[in-house]
């Protein structure tokens, strides 16, 4: 029970996650925790080529195996108009092939079976023929006109998918054409998976008294994916229920729609059973969606001085075999034009060509709010080769060109507007923080000495919480966000949200941002998302967006019941409406401190004893439309020691200042550093996604995919800025991805800054030691 | 990730473990801690009909010294091997080996025998035992025999047991007076099998040294003894000149493949390197110890 004297708990406080203690003792409920009566099990039957024409599949082994209920082809969903469904990009994608399949460990066949085990058996009882075809893996080889089609089904007998660009091409040629100084650089960020500890999976389950479909999913945006479902099936939405349980991590692999949510609905409409479908670990690893593979060209015309001028960026970007990512409908290449990055620049003119090879769909924007990975590590990777040109410190530089704290809100060369920054003040401080003068002189020092160490920048700006509507939607859903609040007559309170949580504790934060708004304790809130039949509707958590659209929502739906609250005071104070003022949590009559009123009172009068022009009850919703993205930023430096005789590369120490505006929960915006951190160096150092050229995935299992663990990875420093956003209701910012998008420059720039005196100027990530062993050989400083 | 069917034995004694190899000649697996053998079947990789486990298998965990030699049970899982001062103190170049095995969950269950009986050139104890000279030995209906770890790995995946014979020791022969053993590893992230790892083991006499032993780990397609560098070791100082010259020897026995954990010279370079730093800790724990 909650007193008088309970404390409120609101914006600033570092809350204890209300959803750790059922996480800590193992009483989450996850998909795979669901259990319905009469429930069977799916396994899917998985293409071992990339590219081949399916000849046949024979299912009558499978089929004649005691347990075996049903096996469904593309042949069977192609008859009822099911074998292809759209994707979020415009595109369509198989749901089933019914005579080809285009990537390794495609989707070909599925078996319902009773039993998990007996599921598992059938598979391998599933005859497939297949008619290999030559697979097209390079994305440059695919645009070549002799190249092998992986889409013939388009109309365009191209593997080009589109051409996207941002930026004045005329000018900033007519910039490049005048520079004193250009830097040009090839950069490829791989492919990579989110990896997030639970796989995929639903429960599909057809109620046919009620004609209703209810499917319990992995998915970051129920809301969505009930619109989506109800548009491929034909099934009236309000008979589409999504539920979405607990969520072992999404990292923007469980926006899109999978096929085997769909296969499992058809499975449970056929069998009159609820389904379910767990991918396994090979199968997640495999097939679903990936992130990154952008083969980018970056040229930056600069003054000798080091004063940058124009960015020229072209990049090809593999999208596998459907263009299946989960960008707002205007931006194939996502925000990738926030490409600038901190910077002033006269010019930018920025290209994207999307382009179809024989892999699974790529695109998913793998925490990181569309395609800003890409971009940051481009513009951080080019400050830094500019210095290191001009032979300056790249701290200056960067200092030098920084959009100035007072130049806010301001219009990037691509048309962005940042909301608000103050970039020297984190750089500066991170460089306190860190002795960055100290290192530098340490780092000569070791050099002369012929030991390799190196010191790595990264001054990102994130663009975050899609978004205003009128540039943001997906499918034409526009991009707002929504919260419906029910303050109960005890002054207790239910707040439900569009967006979906899967670790970012919004249970919490949520619940803080009602607190603060209506001077309630935060232990009295309790905040409930994920089924589309109670919650608000909303398009889901991915890209940052919770706080900037739903957290906005959830203030203003406050801001609304207090309103209403104060009739309710004046009421009770026997004031006028007028004469009140919110003032430490209460309603106040203006120059008398002591007359005033709560909202556990004034919740309890709203439904006993409320003024005759007032409606009974305390509720109100917001859908809210944000005015602008929200423009996070930070200053990271890591300091790396390189041994000479294994080309390894250790992080000594890694200091993060981030800026996220005000902030609701200091202790869960540093878990969301500390994990994003740590997702941040595993594609600097060591995840990465590659194909042999027959088209096989050659990292299926955690053994191959290297996935950091605790020992691998490094104390982390953080510390904080604070430039509220000017249009967010409580000058938040999102950030659950900054620190993914801002550490691979980082340790990126600290490696090249380790062998620079050597003549190196640029790595790919991910940075194994066998690429840096190479360059001490090359240069004859490897020793044993 | 769900295995085939399959029948699980749980024998009490050797005699019934050799009844049912014979009673299934094709299709039994003896299962020790599961480590390697499940994985792979749980990929249907291995799809045997029946397993039998050794765990109910009375003094197969034996883990002390006596005449004149270690005696490991095959059962001894990697966490006693970590765990124990013996090994600590006196073998510390095992202890190295089986710190770096896996994961604590893994070595929980991992076993030396299934590390060694398994042949997988990337297992670690392998080179180790061939650095410390160590001799297996196997019982069978037919009686006990003891041969050299050299003899017992025959190539990938394959040792020199017969179908009927089970590996129930290992003997590692007690260190010299002045000796040191190491054995260190590179992976690119822990719990990874190695890149390449080198396990050594150096006896002195007076400053010059009397035998040394160097065994190389997933560098080729079993664990391989770096003779050459081993000749060359004994009868000399460990100047840093001997040591980057046998470190060279051991990289040229070293005959790896290209792989996600690095081009072929890479593996070689890190095989010299290794090599040399292994050789420069044994010989400084031989000091320590003498
Ligand atoms: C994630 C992971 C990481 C790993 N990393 C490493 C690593 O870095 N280094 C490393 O060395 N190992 C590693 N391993 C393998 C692990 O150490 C294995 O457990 C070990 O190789 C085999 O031992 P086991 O007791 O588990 O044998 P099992 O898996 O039970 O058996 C392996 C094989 O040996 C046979 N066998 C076992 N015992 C006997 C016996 N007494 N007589 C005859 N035949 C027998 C079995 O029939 C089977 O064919 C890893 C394993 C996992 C799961």
């Amino acid at each position: 029970m909650t007193t008088e004297t309970t404390p409120i708990r609101g914006m600033g406080h570092s809350v204890k996650r209300k959803e750790d203690p059922r996480f800590l003792r193992g009483k989450g409920r996850y998909v795979d925790d669901i259990k319905l009566p009469g429930m069977l099990y799916m396994d899917i039957v998985r293409s071992p080529y990339a590219h081949a024409n399916i000849t046949r599949i024979d299912a009558s082994k499978a089929l004649a195996l005691p347990g075996v209920l049903a096996v469904i082809t593309g042949k069977d969903l192609d008859e009822a108009g099911l074998a292809w469904m759209p994707t979020l990009m415009g595109d369509k994608q198989m749901v089933l092939p019914v005579d080809r399949v285009v990537y390794q460990a495609q989707e070909v066949a599925a078996v319902i079976a009773t039993e998990r085990y007996i599921a598992a058996d059938a598979i391998t009882l599933i005859e497939v023929e297949y008619e290999p075809l030559p697979p097209v893996m390079d994305p440059f080889k695919a645009l070549e006109a002799d190249s092998p089609l992986v889409r013939p089904d388009r109309e365009q007998k191209t593997n080009h998918i589109w051409h996207w660009e941002a930026g004045d091409a005329a000018q900033t040629d007519a910039i490049f054409q005048q520079a004193e100084v250009v830097v040009k650089q090839d950069l490829y960020i791989p492919r990579i998976h989110v990896s997030s500890i639970e796989t995929c999976g639903c429960v599909a389950s057809f109620d046919s008294v009620e004609g209703k479909l209810t499917v319990y999913m992995t998915t970051q945006a129920p809301h969505a994916i009930r619109t989506v479902f109800s548009l491929v099936t034909g099934i009236a939405e309000h008979k589409i229920r999504i539920v979405s349980p607990d969520i072992g991590g999404g990292f923007g692999g469980k926006v899109p729609v999978y096929p085997g949510y769909v296969i499992a609905s058809v499975a449970s409409l056929k069998t009159g059973h609820p389904v379910k479908w767990i991918e396994d670990r090979s199968e997640n690893l495999q097939a679903d969606s990936f992130a990154r593979d952008y083969h980018i060209s970056a040229e930056l015309a600069a003054t000798k001085d080091g004063a940058m001028q124009a960015l020229r960026v072209k990049t090809l970007a593999d999208h596998g075999a459907f263009d299946a990512a989960a960008n707002p409908s205007k931006f194939p290449a996502g925000l990738f034009s926030v490409i600038t990055g901190s910077y002033t620049l006269k010019a930018a003119h920025v290209e994207v060509d999307g382009v179809y090879t024989n892999k699974p769909s790529g695109g998913v924007a793998y925490r990181c709010s569309f395609r800003v990975t890409e971009a940051v590590h481009t513009i951080e990777r080019m400050v830094d080769t500019l210095a290191q040109q001009l032979g300056l410190d790249p701290a200056d530089v960067r200092m030098k060109n920084f959009i100035q704290p007072e130049a806010f809100p301001y219009t990037s060369p691509t048309g962005w507007e940042y909301d608000s920054g103050n970039y020297p003040a984190a750089l500066r401080k991170a460089m306190e923080k860190i002795d960055y003068a100290g290192l530098r002189q340490e780092q000569a020092e070791k050099r002369a000495r012929g030991e390799l160490m190196g010191i790595g920048i990264s001054t990102f700006t994130e663009i975050v919480g899609a978004g205003p509507s009128h540039t943001f939607d997906i499918l034409g859903i526009k991009m707002f966000d929504s919260c419906e609040i029910r303050v109960h007559p005890t002054g207790s309170v239910i707040a439900r949200i569009g967006v979906q949580s899967q670790g970012q504790g919004h249970e919490t934060t949520f619940a803080q941002i009602v607190a603060e708004e209506l001077g309630l304790p935060v232990e009295n809130i309790t905040v409930e998302h994920g089924d589309t039949d109670t919650a608000p509707y909303g398009l889901g958590t991915y890209a940052s967006r919770s706080t900037p659209t739903a957290g906005a929502a959830t203030a203003v739906a406050a801001r609304k019941i207090r309103e209403k609250a104060r009739k309710i005071a004046a009421h009770l104070l026997e004031a006028n409406v007028d004469d009140l003022e919110w003032q430490d949590y209460k309603f106040q009559v203006k120059g008398s401190p002591g007359r005033s009123v709560g909202m556990k009172e004034i919740a309890f009068a709203a439904y006993t004893n409320f003024p005759s022009d007032v409606e009974a009850g305390l509720e109100a919703v917001d859908y809210y439309d944000p005015p602008n993205l929200t423009f996070p930023f930070g200053a990271y430096i890591c300091v790396v020691d390189i041994d000479r005789g294994t080309g390894q590369v250790k992080i000594r120490r890694f200091v993060a200042v981030d800026d996220c505006g005000n902030i609701i929960n200091p202790m869960i915006v540093d878990g969301q550093i500390h994990g994003g951190l740590t997702m941040g160096m595993a594609p600097a150092l060591m995840e990465a996604i590659t194909y042999d050229e027959n088209g096989n995935m050659q990292q299926g299992t955690f053994m191959e995919y290297l996935l950091p663990t605790a020992m691998e990875t490094p104390v982390w420093e953080t510390d904080k800025t604070i430039t509220p956003s000017p249009h967010h209701p409580f000058g938040a910012k999102g950030v659950g991805e900054s620190a993914t998008v801002g550490a691979p420059p980082a340790i990126a720039n600290a490696v090249v800054d380790a062998l620079s005196h050597l003549g190196v100027t640029h790595i790919d990530i991910p940075i194994t030691p066998w690429k840096v062993y190479a360059i001490l050989e090359a240069h004859g400083v490897a020793e044993l | 990730m769900i295995p085939d069917n399959f029948s699980y034995l749980a024998p009490a004694s050797l005699p019934e473990v050799w009844d049912a190899l014979h009673e299934h000649p094709d299709d039994a697996k003896i299962l020790a801690g599961g480590q390697s053998l499940i994985p792979l079947m749980k990929f249907r990789l291995a799809n045997p009909a029946y397993l039998i486990d050794l765990r109910h298998v009375p003094d197969m965990d034996t883990l002390a010294e006596r005449d004149g030699a270690l005696v490991l049970g095959a059962m001894v899982r990697e966490a006693a091997l970590e765990r124990s001062p013996l090994i600590q103190q006196r073998y510390p170049g095992i202890h190295d080996a089986s710190a770096v095995v896996a994961d604590p969950l893994v070595r929980n269950w991992a076993t030396v025998g299934g590390n060694l009986a398994h042949a997988d050139p990337a297992n670690d104890h392998p080179a180790m035992m061939l650095a410390l000279g160590a001799r297996v030995v196997a019982q069978s209906p037919r009686g006990r025999r003891e041969l050299s770890i050299d003899d017992f790995l025959v190539d990938t995946m394959e040792t020199a047991l017969q179908p009927d014979e089970v590996l129930v020791e290992i003997h590692v022969p007690q260190p010299a007076a002045r000796s040191g053993s190491a054995y260190l590893k590179l992976e690119r992230k822990v719990g990874d099998y190695a890149i390449a790892a080198v396990g050594v083991q150096l006896a002195f006499d007076g400053e010059v040294i009397s035998h040394a032993g160097i065994g190389l780990t997933n560098v080729g397609p079993k664990a391989i003894r770096a003779q050459q560098a081993e000749a060359f070791l004994v009868g000399k100082q460990p100047s840093d000149e001997t040591v980057r010259e046998a470190a060279r020897l051991a990289a040229q026995a070293a005959d790896p493949t290209a792989d996600l954990r690095g081009p072929v010279e890479y593996k070689r370079a890190i095989v010299r390197t290794l090599t040399a730093r292994a050789l420069r800790l044994a010989a400084q724990r031989a000091t320590a110890l003498a």
